[in-house]
């Protein structure tokens, strides 16, 4: 496989609190090739923001990346001065956010502030950014850009806030996109909507995408590849219709126990029992043991290791000890 | 123009027709009287030289404690009657108006820079210097500002300088509270954490994402300052602390006229009026100016 565009590399980031390290991402890897799209799957608080925001180094304080290598395009951005991590977010890497009213600024016109993007990145100014802000709104779909320019985030609709975030993002021709739940806050007819747009601009632009998600629909929609996250840990990775139709992880299983089947009526939907352990005092031994349904006494004491399968799989998991070869073929 | 969309209709489809602050500020009828009233106090301020009939400090020894207009026993050469002294009560009530606005807006502009620029530094980088800020702030706000006030004009006597000093001594202090509070608020603000992931800087952050934001509520702290300023000054003149006693000023007059309370009640109460249109008017204008200010409320 040729080189990856984004490589994540053992990723640790820490919160300090009065109890000590907050566990929010603990050794983490995958990768992200140009043009693909990748998924990043898991309940509230498994840390999925928390690794965009390490990625784009946007981890602030009581937050700390503790160690890791995040590669974009074969560079550890992690070891980058400053200035050139702000030259990069927004140029070549960008992000979309879950809440598009209070990630626009909400004393500034849209126009302006797509035109501010344009600008601190020097592709445009004056009224050549107007212009271009215009033709970028049109593209995400909005109809009468050039009087939308005009108007404040309060005065637009949250399907058109996050019309306008995605035209921000996109604004400087980025090679990735991280969007972090961009359809979360907006109901369900205007997330399909907004996922079309998402999906026709990646393959105008060609765009590599790291979508973070709760959504298992989005995921077997729009991303070819899956990485499935549990407290602060990747615990199965693999391309979407593996992971789908065999999920080996039984943290993946019940996943997808939870969501609805219409191709299989009658089955139960069943939650995960039990609760996200405490990211302060974490289990030994592995994370979801005290909900696994297939709990054995070593997976107690013992942390499983991850397991590399073939075609980019991983899983990390004591039941699969021993069989590495039956992974990569599992579905 | 309209591309074929189920997109959603946003409830503003009036678009980029957005009425501008000024539009919504004329729109409300009380800050339009409220301004005109504070516009007309700063006309008259500026031409004062030009609208007084008389020297505000001319001396008319036939003329003592002459009654106004509206009296049986008007002199007609003074509108308003005079004080105790025979000065023109009118003359001396326009020149007044220089002293009120022009400390109330010096006090009020030296304050707002002070407080706002290191509201934001303890705001926005924390650690020390907001210990420290907010620390010698605490310290200041346990200061009865009165005694205080008293204390530096007792020891320089009345000037303008120190008058200034006096005023402004604490006034940063609410200044300061209110833009570290906001700066602290908007600085976990998520147009932050995504103006940071486009790439903008520090400087950029706090001055063109975090200010603007900030800004409203200290416009209209500044009118509520500046009225406040107005009240501390008269009183410091009332008691004979504030401006130099050559200088006309309506807390001067109010002191000067207490004597003749029961028998010329304007020579006191007319001042104190003046006092009390210009202070009303800033609040309701500081009111108007806050509505329109939000941009919530352009639609």
């Amino acid at each position: 496989m040729a080189q990856p565009l984004l490589e994540v590399r053992e990723l640790h980031t820490y919160f300090s609190t009065y109890r000590g390290p907050l566990r929010a991402v603990d050794g983490v890897s995958f990768a992200v090739a140009r043009g693909e799209t990748v998924a990043l799957v898991g309940e509230s608080g498994c840390g999925k923001s928390v690794t965009a925001l390490s990625i784009m180094r946007l981890v602030r304080r009581p937050g700390r990346i503790a160690r890791g290598e995040v590669l974009f395009d074969g560079e550890d951005l992690l070891r980058k001065p400053e200035a050139d991590m702000r030259r990069l977010r927004g140029g070549r890497m960008a992000m979309v956010f879950q809440d598009p009213l209070s990630t626009l600024n909400p004393t500034f016109q849209v126009g302006s502030q797509i035109a501010e993007s344009l600008r601190v990145h020097g592709v445009a100014a004056g009224a050549r950014a107007w212009q271009l802000s215009a033709e970028l709104l049109e593209a995400m779909g909005i109809p009468a850009a050039r009087q939308r320019l005009r108007n404040y985030p309060h005065e637009l609709s949250g399907g058109m806030r996050q019309r306008v975030m995605m035209a921000i993002a996109v604004s400087c021709e980025p090679e990735l996109l991280i969007a972090d739940e961009p359809t979360t806050a907006l109901d369900v007819t205007l997330q399909a909507q907004i996922m079309d747009q998402l999906a026709r601009i990646k393959e105008q632009r060609r765009l590599a995408v790291l979508l973070i998600t709760h959504d298992l629909g989005l995921v077997s929609e729009f991303a070819q590849r899956a990485v499935v996250m549990y407290a602060g840990q990747v615990v199965e990775q693999a391309r979407c219709g593996d992971l789908l139709a065999g999920p080996l992880h039984p943290y993946t299983q019940g996943l997808l126990r939870c969501v609805p089947r219409l191709d299989r009526p009658g089955v139960e939907i069943a939650p995960i029992e039990g609760m996200v352990p405490d990211l302060v005092a974490l289990p030994t031994g592995c994370r979801f043991a005290p909900r696994c349904r297939q709990v054995m006494d070593r997976c107690r004491v013992e942390m499983p290791a991850s397991r590399p399968g073939g075609d980019g799989r991983m899983v990390r998991c004591h039941l699969y000890d021993g069989d590495a070869d039956t992974i990569g073929g599992a579905s | 123009m309209a591309q074929p969309l189920i997109e959603e209709q946003a409830p503003e489809t009036v678009a980029a027709t957005t009425p501008g602050m000024l539009r919504l500020l004329l729109s409300n009828r009380v800050a339009v009287v409220a301004g005109a009233v504070v516009v007309g106090f700063a006309a008259v301020a500026l031409l004062a030289p030009a609208l007084a009939p008389h020297d505000p400090t001319d001396q008319h020894p036939e003329a003592i404690r002459a009654a106004p207009f509206w009296h049986a026993a008007a002199d007609g050469r003074f509108l308003l009657g005079t004080d105790h002294l025979g000065r023109d009560l009118l003359s001396r009530i326009i020149y007044g108006a220089r002293v009120s606005i022009l400390l109330g807006v010096v006090v009020v502009l030296l304050t707002l820079v002070m407080g706002t620029g290191l509201g934001m530094l303890a705001g926005y980088f924390r650690g020390w210097p907001d210990a420290v800020l907010s620390r010698i702030a605490d310290t200041l706000l346990a200061f009865p500002f009165l005694i205080f006030a008293l204390a530096i004009m007792a020891a320089t006597g009345p000037n303008l300088v120190a008058l200034v000093a006096a005023l402004a001594f604490k006034g940063w202090v609410d200044f300061f509270r209110v833009a570290r509070g906001d700066v602290l608020a908007a600085r976990e603000a998520d147009y932050v954490t995504a103006a940071r992931g486009l790439g903008a800087s520090t400087p950029h952050i706090i001055f063109r994402e975090i200010l603007p934001n900030i800004v409203p509520p200290l416009i209209v702290l500044s009118t509520l300052r500046m009225a406040t300023i107005i009240i501390a000054e008269a009183s410091l003149s009332f008691l004979g602390i504030g401006v130099p006693p050559s200088i006309p000023a309506w807390g001067t007059m109010v002191a000067d006229g207490r004597g003749d309370i029961a028998g010329a009640w304007w020579i006191a109460t007319l001042p104190g009026l003046a006092i009390l249109a210009l202070v009303l008017a800033v609040n309701l204008f500081g009111e108007g100016l806050r509505d329109a200010l939000d941009p919530h409320m352009r639609n």
